[in-house]
């Protein structure tokens, strides 16, 4: 990882502001969010370094990032945020440009267990959906 | 025709470099009625003093614009420059070029024109000016301060080794306020209560110092140099003057409530004192918490005391008092927790603040200064420091920095460490801010040689578990997880301005900032006076404060006392609202809109013909008038000009702009 | 009082006993729940992004329709309905470019007008605690349950506005009502793990681990949701959390408080009938 002038001004920086609505440069990096983020031990890139890593314009390592497909929404980290960021609404963003960019999708009908087809609700299914293919 | 010399001033290249110097002064000369046109580098210097005295001389002018910076800035001075050189002081127009011109452009064209434009509107307006005298007026050589703690009691001792009488009024019944209940202070450790009390008592000696305690400040009417407050003397239900405070009315009170001043860790009887060390060592009854006062039987107090002192009978007095100044001293609230449900606080004991923590350590406290948990009264072993809780937090709590928690909770750690050996600190941080004399130090050895272990990463969420405490937070520096089992989480508390403060600036005429702060006048050059003269603030009342601030702002603040009540007499501000009779209509617009109660309504009789009529007309107290000129607008039939700023001259200098 | 009733996806099919329960308890307490009529899936999740503003037209669609049938509350189950609705409502009442163009797409003037409620909140404010728990007629008497609210009624903080996030209280006070030992336990805010068990089971279940271990550990017998997706995985992932903990207990049920409310009301032999 390596932070360069050119990677500061990135693009997809600006890209991810604008689909997300959030200002990255809020981020005073306490932290508070990954603290408390129920799933944090499955991420490789935690919630607060997402926004350390967009305010340096590390977009590879964001793009290429697990947490993108970790993070369940659940808000608790917003929900705590002292600077006001909606880190899942930045989380989102970045997962939409990739899934645009990739034009593939993350999670497939043909890949889900029958098991879980079979019992869990539609609500769920409705959501995985929504967050993981376009 | 006037005769008027106009002077710019570079300032430097502040000025200069964006405004054509060069080219303003070739369009000033050509502005009617000015026959000379100067320029400096740097005006308000002595040489470019000299300067402008000697072209009034030289070339009989009458009139003086100077185009510089805001007349904020040096108004005062210009106005004393024109005055030595003979013209009444109020003959001088400043231009702002600076502020108004220079800094907010960017380009040379734009600039230059708008700095012509700038100058012929003073010039205009300076053409129509007349001459205005202040008048003198009597100074009350008595101060008042309003809130007793370390501030307050600095102000009062400073003013009255001045030679100046003092009220100083507080609302608890003993002064002290929160440094009293502190333990020891950073960042040298000396014990809060061994550098108060001697001052404490100091107040109450003092020949000079009037105590006034369980009392309120109800209403502040008047204006620099002659203030005319009316304080609540709450009903103390106690005989001041027979009390002889042995104590025995609150060793047999049934009563117990919550202690104030021990953050509720533990009781105090309905008739209190504070605290062991208070002054004035007397009582007062709670009456919300007294059986007598609530259900009519008890009176136990009343049977026990030896002098005979309990008077339940007492009413709450108003005493109407004159001050020449005001010192307003009233320290600050700490943060509610209401909004941080993450950290249990409430719901688990061994949650504590701050200030609850410093009433553990605290050798007077509850336990006698031993750290203890208060769910098991055993000594804990591992304690957590959550740093900015309510601070810094735009969404939850105060968007700004508390300023005294960094250093407090490294005086925790350290006290933590000699108190409980071996017991470990871990302090949660956003950043450790240490700025002052000591401080960096202070926070080293908390780290370097009292063991506390600083995590940079805001906890999010605290767990209780059984009797423990389950704290999950990261380390933002390596980027581990943390998830530390301990037996006591103490959270620094933000410091907010006192629930009360919009009230009190109300009654003061003064403003507050967006978080109920009172506003100093200027943030740099005049950080103690307020907008209104004769008020003025120390403490955490202001802003929050650590103890050595706060005690050289309220010395501060005894020296503009002294110096004002010093004064032989005060000048009345000249620039203040005038009727014409003639034209007033008597409709009393300008009532509704001044601000200061400056307007009152008379009536004058007038003759018709034979008769003799009585007429209603506005009336303008000078001494209150501050010169806002709001009635001027609201007055329908022009009938009332502000002095040095007529409707005439306002109108000239729209006409200088827009024609 | 008469509602406009938003039943949603799942509770039509693998939650049956959700709608069941809630339709049973809501006569029985003189409440009118009106289906809207022709009502669709309402998108499951709210976008959290600045660009979709389309998944917004079906629940507007059934808003204006709760509007247009004189209703001034529609009330929702689910969770996850409940969260769409209740922050698609606040859009509209807010933002006047995303209420321009779903208006303008569906021909329709809604601004917020009506309100949007969860089930418990009925019960808590129009019907009452007390006078609810007056209306018991079979109290759970030394029943040890523990509330889970996971994160759709709550959160996000400041848009949902249905309780306080950190340490909600009206699921204990409505368990209390009904006669319950509420069961205290510190994870009954913790995300379950939602949708990640269709894509990341062994997060969610290790999510879920967490939560059952701390309810198990403070003496609960049974938990209690409002969310069909909490549920499942709940009890999805028990068979693991039983093994990593050792426990004997063949499992904790986990219940739709509705379900509990109508065995309180004792309206529950009605299924059958
Ligand atoms: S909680 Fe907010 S400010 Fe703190 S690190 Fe996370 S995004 Fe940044
Ligand atoms: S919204 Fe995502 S990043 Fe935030 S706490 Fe929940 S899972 Fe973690």
């Amino acid at each position: 990882m390596k932070v360069t002038t050119d990677k500061i001004n990135s693009n997809l920086i600006k890209e991810v502001e604008e689909v997300s609505g959030q200002k990255v440069s809020a981020c005073f990096q306490c932290a508070k969010c990954t603290g408390g983020c129920p799933v944090v031990w499955a991420m490789d890139v935690y919630p607060h370094q997402i926004l350390r890593y967009a305010q340096l314009g590390l977009a590879d390592e964001l793009l290429n990032s697990k947490t993108l497909w970790i993070c369940a929404s659940c808000q608790t980290c917003d929900s705590r945020c002292p600077r006001e960021v909606d880190i899942p609404k930045v989380i989102e963003a970045l997962r939409l440009v990739l899934l645009r960019a990739r034009g593939g999708n993350y999670l497939h009908p043909n890949n889900l267990p029958a098991r879980v087809l079979e019992n869990a609700p539609q609500q769920g299914l409705v959501s995985a959906f929504r967050k993981y293919a376009r | 025709m006037k005769r008027i010399g106009v002077f710019l001033c570079w300032c430097g290249s502040n000025i200069a470099a964006t405004v054509d110097i060069e080219e303003t002064m070739a369009a000033a000369r050509k502005m009617p009625g000015v026959v000379y046109v100067d320029h400096n580098k740097y005006t308000c210097s002595e040489i470019g003093q000299a300067m402008i005295r000697e072209a009034i001389a030289a070339h009989r002018l009458d009139r003086v614009v100077i185009g510089s910076c805001s007349p904020r800035m040096h108004e005062n001075t210009f106005r004393k420059t024109v005055e030595a050189a003979g013209l009444n002081p109020f003959y001088l127009e400043i231009a702002n070029i600076r502020e108004q011109c220079s800094w907010v452009h960017k380009d040379k064209l734009t600039a230059t024109e708008k700095a012509i434009s700038l100058i012929r509107t003073a010039v205009a307006k300076a053409a129509r000016s007349e001459p205005l005298f202040s008048t003198e007026m009597s100074i009350e050589r008595r101060a008042l301060v309003i809130g007793g703690g370390i501030a307050g009691i600095q102000a009062a001792l400073d003013i009255a080794d001045a030679g100046f009488e003092v009220d100083l009024v507080e609302k608890e019944p003993s002064i002290g306020g929160r440094m009293a209940q502190l333990d020891k202070t950073f960042p040298t450790l000396d014990c809060s209560a061994c550098i108060l009390t001697p001052k404490m008592v100091d107040v109450a000696q003092h020949g000079n110092i009037n105590l006034i305690t369980y009392s309120e400040v109800e209403k502040v009417e008047g204006f620099v140099g002659n203030f005319t407050v009316t304080i609540r003397n709450r009903a103390r239900s106690v005989d001041m003057e027979k009390c002889t405070g042995c104590g025995d009315c609150y060793a047999k009170c049934p009563s117990k409530v919550d202690s104030e001043f021990e953050m509720g860790l533990a009781k105090r009887r309905a008739i209190y004192t504070p605290f062991p060390q208070a002054v004035p060592n007397k009582p007062a009854i709670d009456r919300a918490n007294c059986r007598y006062f609530t259900s009519g039987k008890c009176k136990v107090c009343q049977k026990v005391c030896p002098a005979g002192a309990i008077d339940y009978e007492q009413q709450d007095q108003l005493v109407e008092k004159k001050y020449g100044a005001i010192v307003v001293a009233t320290g600050f609230d700490t943060h509610k927790l209401d909004n941080y449900g993450e950290y249990a606080y409430g719901k688990h004991p061994d949650v504590i603040t701050s200030l609850e923590f410093e009433r553990l350590v605290n050798a007077s406290g509850p336990t006698g200064g031993k750290i203890l948990r208060p769910s098991n009264g055993q000594p804990p072993k591992n304690v957590a420091f959550i740093q900015c809780v309510g601070s810094r937090d735009k969404a939850k709590g105060n968007p700004y920095c508390a300023k005294i928690c960094c250093m407090y909770t490294a005086k925790h750690a350290i006290l933590l460490s000699e108190k409980v050996p071996g017991a470990n600190a871990f302090v949660f941080y956003i950043d450790v801010r240490t700025p002052g004399k000591d401080y960096e130090e202070f926070y080293n050895r908390a780290y370097e040689e009292c063991g506390a272990t600083y995590i940079r990463g805001n906890v999010s969420k605290v767990f209780p578990d059984g009797d423990k405490l389950v704290v999950r937070s990261v380390d933002a520096l390596s980027g581990a997880l943390v998830e530390l089992v301990v037996d006591m989480v103490v959270l620094a508390t933000s410091v907010d301005a006192r629930a009360d403060a919009r009230e009190l600036a109300q009654k003061l005429s003064i403003t507050t900032n967006a978080y109920n702060f009172f506003n100093e006048a200027h943030p740099k050059l005049r950080p103690v006076e307020t907008q209104t003269a004769g008020v003025f603030l120390a403490g955490a009342c202001q802003g929050p404060k650590d103890i050595p601030d706060t005690v050289a702002q309220a010395s501060a603040a005894a020296v503009k006392v002294v110096s004002l009540l010093n004064k032989e007499s005060l000048l009345s501000n000249p620039t203040v609202a005038e009727v014409d009779i003639k034209l007033c209509s008597g409709d009393m617009s300008c009532l509704a809109v001044c601000p200061y109660g400056a307007i009152a309504e008379k009536f004058i009789e007038e003759r018709h013909g034979r008769e003799i009529r009585k007429r209603r007309v506005a009336e303008v107290n000078t001494a209150l008038c501050q010169g806002c000129g709001a009635c001027t607008v609201a007055c329908r039939p022009g009938a009332i000009n502000l002095k040095g700023f007529t409707n005439e001259q306002i109108l000239a200098e729209v006409d200088a702009i827009c024609l | 009082m008469r509602y406009s009733y938003y039943p949603g996806c799942t509770l039509k099919t693998k939650a049956k006993v959700f709608e069941d329960t809630t339709l049973q308890t809501a006569r029985a307490l003189g409440l009118e729940f009106a289906e809207v009529e022709e009502w669709q899936c309402c998108g499951a999740l709210y976008p959290l992004n600045t660009e979709e503003v389309f998944p917004l037209l079906s629940p507007v669609r059934s808003l204006a329709q709760a509007r247009a049938a004189g209703c001034t509350k529609l009330v929702t189950l689910c969770a996850g309905c409940y969260n769409v609705f209740r922050r698609t409502n606040r859009t509209m009442r807010s933002d006047a470019e995303v209420r321009g163009k779903i208006n303008g797409y569906l021909e329709e003037d809604y601004r917020g007008q009506v309100d949007v409620v969860h089930y418990l909140e009925i019960l808590k404010n129009d019907v009452g605690f007390a006078e609810l728990a007056e209306k018991v007629s079979r109290r759970l008497e030394g029943r040890k349950i523990a509330p889970y609210y996971g994160c759709l009624l709550l959160k996000p903080r400041n848009e949902m506005d249905f309780d306080d996030v950190e340490n909600p209280t009206i699921f204990e006070d409505f368990l209390r009502a009904l006669g319950a030992n509420v069961v205290e336990y510190p994870y009954r805010t913790e995300c379950c793990g939602s949708y990640l068990s269709m894509a990341n089971e062994e997060v969610a279940a290790t999510a879920v681990g967490r939560i059952l271990t701390s309810a198990f550990k403070n003496g609960a017998e049974a938990l209690v949701v409002a969310c069909p997706l909490c549920k499942y995985n709940l009890e999805e992932y028990q068979k693991g959390f039983r093994e990593a903990a050792g426990s004997p207990a063949a499992g904790i049920p986990v219940l739709y408080f509705t379900e509990l409310l109508a065995e309180a009301l004792d309206v529950r032999e009605q299924d059958g009938q």
